[in-house]
């Protein structure tokens, strides 16, 4: 910080009076066509007030004095004064809509969350499943925010970052930003100072509540929370913690819990089947042989789908590696296999 | 033309006669209910929109009350409390107050005068244009007394769908008063076209007539949109056809659209009469003929036809796509040049002048300090990037408080000072007026200038709880309203008092040239014994003035008003 200049430490100044911190890769841009347009304006409107100030004084009516004829209207002054306000404006609606443009659109490899508006609350669903009330953001990264509202017009807006976006009732909008930086340290809340994310539409009766906070972690802190955050199989019970995943990782697709053996299904249901034996076809084989459906087979055919392939059925499965379904989720899946019963 | 001898220019002779008087040529209650005299009609607009200035002036008061602590100050003020509050206290500014303001009561007074008509081309809808005016403003109050009206002005879809207030009542309110506005502009433009008197061409109307022309033109093109958003709302929510509610396939954000097609033209019926009358005080008060009349005249015009292009600039961060957003913002930037052209030429006015500082002309003053910030301001708004931060904070709240309040109804309040002794033929007292001024001037800066800061730094509207750290900025600008507050109330008060002891007032007290100043005051029912002699509106030449009169005359020897008056 040694290098502060004069001019600097007035624009610190009046960003300080103007502006919440600059916490997102756009606030310096906004913030600095907003000085431009400050200045501007600054210089006009002392221009003005000086020249009326001035005029007042110096013509004022007293004893002695008189208006003095002067012409009532000059073609050169006054084209003057519209082109060159014309031509400022001219500039202002350019960055403006430059910057605007950047602000729109969000680049491809950008971390998505979904955030759902409702009467009076936000959530913010997260790729790997986590589910949260207050926003958690990775710094440095290019997040965006897809939106959605469940009732009436709410608007996302996070005046660190200077976004803002309504959320429309029936249709998607989004915004985007990069959080420049954290808002402290750790997986857990504390110590952190979170910025606020206001809701900008008159919503109601509880408006002015529809309040979140926003924690922004350095990256790799970010994972950890998303991780422990998504991670529900530590406090549900393992059947439900399964039968979550069993959901959310797709299984569902191909396997029927209720019975069903037609193609539909790509994959054999797998309801009523624990601890039964079935015919499968081992790899490299082609005669049947029967196993027992127990943890190990699951565990097996979780990891090598193609290791034993259930007679009928073709081999067509994605192989979940531990980064893909890991072994505690492997158990919770089990422990649901064992609840679904066998379809009257 | 008859000739015109200088003491029948000047009605002296006739201000004993109490039957010339418009005040005093009949008697009783219905005289006055059912005149269809423009200078009453005028003046009981003038009384019904100071009710309204009034209520919606309290409702303002008891939010920025409620807002001195962050979790609210009163406990009889709920979250749903505070809601109907700020939705009436925009209500009834908007359609109750500012739309009519100037020119349903300086308009209807002055205009006729200024073109030496008797009346406006249409008394009958002059008259009905009141009552339309007063039943909408019951509709109103039956939203406010039964079930409170919790949606803001703007009625914003889908909330507006599902609310369980009386939106309906608001609506056919608000559907009423726009008919108000139409008969008043559709009056004001045959008037314009077809009453002006032989010698004043277009280009010799005083610019108070351009404004109101110009204003004129918006409320007959642009009103009956509202009428027809307003009716579809009421039919989505009485009949559920579908056209704004998303759960049965229609788009909020088309309510939107066709609400501020309507209601961003508005604010230039706002604003353009308060710039007319700026242009009448800036000449007279200076003693110079208006600097750049033509250019001023032409961006009445301008202002009103780019205004219908801009609406998209409320709804950058709504969902429309980026394109039209842009071309919004590019057209938006388009409106600022005309309005940036009058203040200058306004300030220009003044060099070398004979500068009046009288009451009138201090608000005019004000004007182009107030008028100024909330103009500029505007950039700020203007700019896509600037305002996706900064739509719908307090930054917009101040912005448009800079131009509404700072502009309009400073004007208006300084327009109705200028006009008073004509008006009702007395003098206030010039002292207390301008104290009076200075300290609704002071109120204003203290009460909005905080929340530009508050604004920028993230603060949103329509709050009625805030964040603790907003409190210092919420607690000078609630300082400010009841500076505010006792300014106006004081300033108005002026002005009654002087109904009762106001000094006898001159037919010319400022030495303005043009016509209305002409008749005695207050005005004969007839408005003019003779067709006055039409001169250049800002030629102050032939002007003198003469202790005797307390007034100007015009002094029969001069030389005939030059040709070249602008």
């Amino acid at each position: 910080m040694a290098h502060i200049t004069g001019l600097d430490m007035h624009s610190i100044l009046a960003d300080t009076l103007f502006f919440p911190p600059e916490r997102s890769t756009f606030a310096g841009d906004v913030d600095g066509l907003f000085n431009f347009i400050y200045y501007l304006c600054l210089f006009f409107f002392v221009l003005i007030i000086a020249a009326m100030t001035y005029f007042a004084i110096k013509y004022c009516a007293r004893p002695g004095h008189s208006e003095k004829p002067s012409p009532s209207h000059n073609e050169s002054l006054e084209i003057t004064w519209s082109v060159i306000p014309s031509i400022l404006v001219g500039v202002i609606f350019f960055y403006g809509f430059t910057g605007y443009l950047n602000m729109r659109e969000a680049p491809e490899d950008a971390y998505e969350i979904q955030v759902y508006a409702k009467k009076w609350q936000w959530s913010f669903k997260y790729p790997n499943g986590a589910e949260t009330t207050e926003l958690h953001l990775p710094a440095g990264k290019p997040v965006k925010f897809l939106e959605q509202s469940a009732d009436v017009l709410h608007s996302f807006y996070i005046p660190a970052f200077r976004i803002k976006m309504d959320c429309v009732p029936g249709r998607y909008t989004s915004t985007w930003a990069i959080p420049n930086a954290t808002t402290g340290s750790g997986i857990s809340i504390d110590g952190h100072q979170p910025y606020h994310l206001f809701c900008a539409e008159y919503c109601g009766q509880q408006h002015s509540q529809m309040r979140a906070l926003v924690y922004v972690h350095e990256p790799a802190e970010f994972e950890a929370w998303a991780e422990k955050e998504a991670n529900f199989l530590e406090t549900k019970p393992p059947a439900e913690a399964g039968a979550i995943l069993f959901q959310r990782k797709g299984c569902v697709q191909c396997h029927s819990v209720t019975g069903d053996r037609s193609t539909k299904y790509l994959g054999p249901p797998l309801n009523g089947q624990w601890g039964t034996e079935r015919d499968v076809i081992p790899r490299g084989s082609s005669t049947p042989e029967k196993v027992m459906m127990d943890e190990n087979y699951v565990r097996e055919s979780i990891r090598q789908p193609m290791a034993k392939i259930v007679q009928g059925r073709k081999p067509g499965m994605t192989v979940f590696t531990p980064s893909l379904l890991n072994d505690k989720q492997i158990t919770a899946i089990i422990a649901y296999l064992k609840s679904l019963k066998d379809e009257k | 033309m008859a000739t015109i001898t200088p003491d029948t220019q000047i009605d002296i002779g006739h201000n004993d006669d109490p039957n010339s008087n418009y005040l005093t040529s009949s008697r009783g209650f219905l005289s006055w209910a059912l005149t269809l005299d423009h200078k009453r009609i005028g003046v009981m607009y003038l009384v019904g929109i100071f009710g309204a200035f009034f209520l919606g002036g309290v409702l303002a008061l008891l939010l920025r009350l409620q807002l001195l602590m962050p979790e609210g100050t009163f406990s009889f003020i709920s979250l749903d409390r505070y809601n109907q509050l700020f939705t009436l206290h925009g209500a009834v500014m908007t359609f109750l107050f500012i739309i009519p303001s100037v020119p349903a009561a300086l308009g209807n007074f002055v205009l006729p005068l200024m073109v030496g008509a008797k009346d406006v081309a249409f008394p009958r809808m002059n008259l009905a244009s009141f009552y339309l005016w007063v039943f909408g403003a019951i509709f109103f109050l039956i939203a406010l007394v039964t079930t409170q009206l919790d949606t803001g002005w703007t009625f914003y879809t889908p909330y507006s769908i599902e609310t369980q207030t009386n939106v309906i009542a608001a609506t056919c309110g608000a559907f009423i008063l726009g008919f108000s506005s139409i008969f008043t502009g559709l009056n004001f433009i045959v008037t314009v076209n077809t009453m002006r008197p032989p010698g004043m061409t277009w280009f010799k109307m005083p610019l108070f007539m351009w404004a109101i022309y110009a204003t004129a033109i918006i409320q007959v093109l642009a009103t009956p949109v509202l009428g027809i958003t307003l009716l579809l709302l009421t039919a989505e929510r009485v009949l559920h056809i579908g056209i704004f509610d998303p759960s049965m396939g229609g788009d909020p954000v088309l309510f939107q659209h066709f609400f501020w097609f309507y209601s961003h033209p508005a604010v230039y019926i706002m604003i353009l009469p308060g710039m007319g009358i700026m242009s009448e005080l800036m000449s007279v008060y200076s003693r110079k003929p208006i600097f750049g009349y033509t250019f001023i005249a032409y961006s009445s015009i301008a202002i009103a036809l780019l205004g219908f292009l801009v609406w998209g600039h409320h709804m950058f961060v709504s969902g429309q796509s980026p394109m039209s957003a842009v071309i919004f913002s590019g057209l938006t930037f388009s409106v600022s040049i005309p309005s940036a052209i009058k203040v200058f030429n306004w300030v220009a006015t003044m060099y070398k002048g004979n500068i009046n500082l009288a009451t009138p002309m201090c608000y005019a003053l004000s004007f182009i300090f107030l008028f100024s910030i909330g103009g500029l301001t505007g950039l700020f708004l203007g700019a896509l990037a600037t305002d996706i931060h900064l739509h719908d904070t307090y930054f917009v709240v101040a912005h448009f408080h800079y131009v509404m309040m700072g502009g309009t109804v400073i004007a208006f309040v300084g327009g109705l000072y200028h006009w008073w002794p004509k008006m009702f033929g007395v003098m206030y007292n010039e002292f207390w007026g301008r104290v009076f001024c200075a300290v609704v001037f002071i109120g204003f800066n203290l009460t909005f200038f905080p929340q530009f800061i508050m604004g920028s730094q993230g603060m949103p509207r329509r709050y009625a709880t805030y964040a603790p750290e907003f409190q210092l900025y919420h607690d000078l600008s609630t300082i400010g309203a009841l500076t505010l507050g006792i300014g106006m109330v004081g300033a108005i008060a002026v002005l009654v008092i002087s109904l009762f002891n106001g000094r006898k007032a001159p037919a010319n007290p400022w030495g303005a040239a043009t016509l209305e100043w002409t008749c005695t005051s207050p005005p004969p029912y007839y408005n003019f014994e003779h067709a006055p002699h039409v001169g250049s509106p800002y030629d102050y030449t032939g002007l003198k003035y003469d202790p005797q009169v307390g007034g100007y005359v015009r002094d029969p020897n001069a030389a005939p008003a030059s040709e070249s008056g602008h």
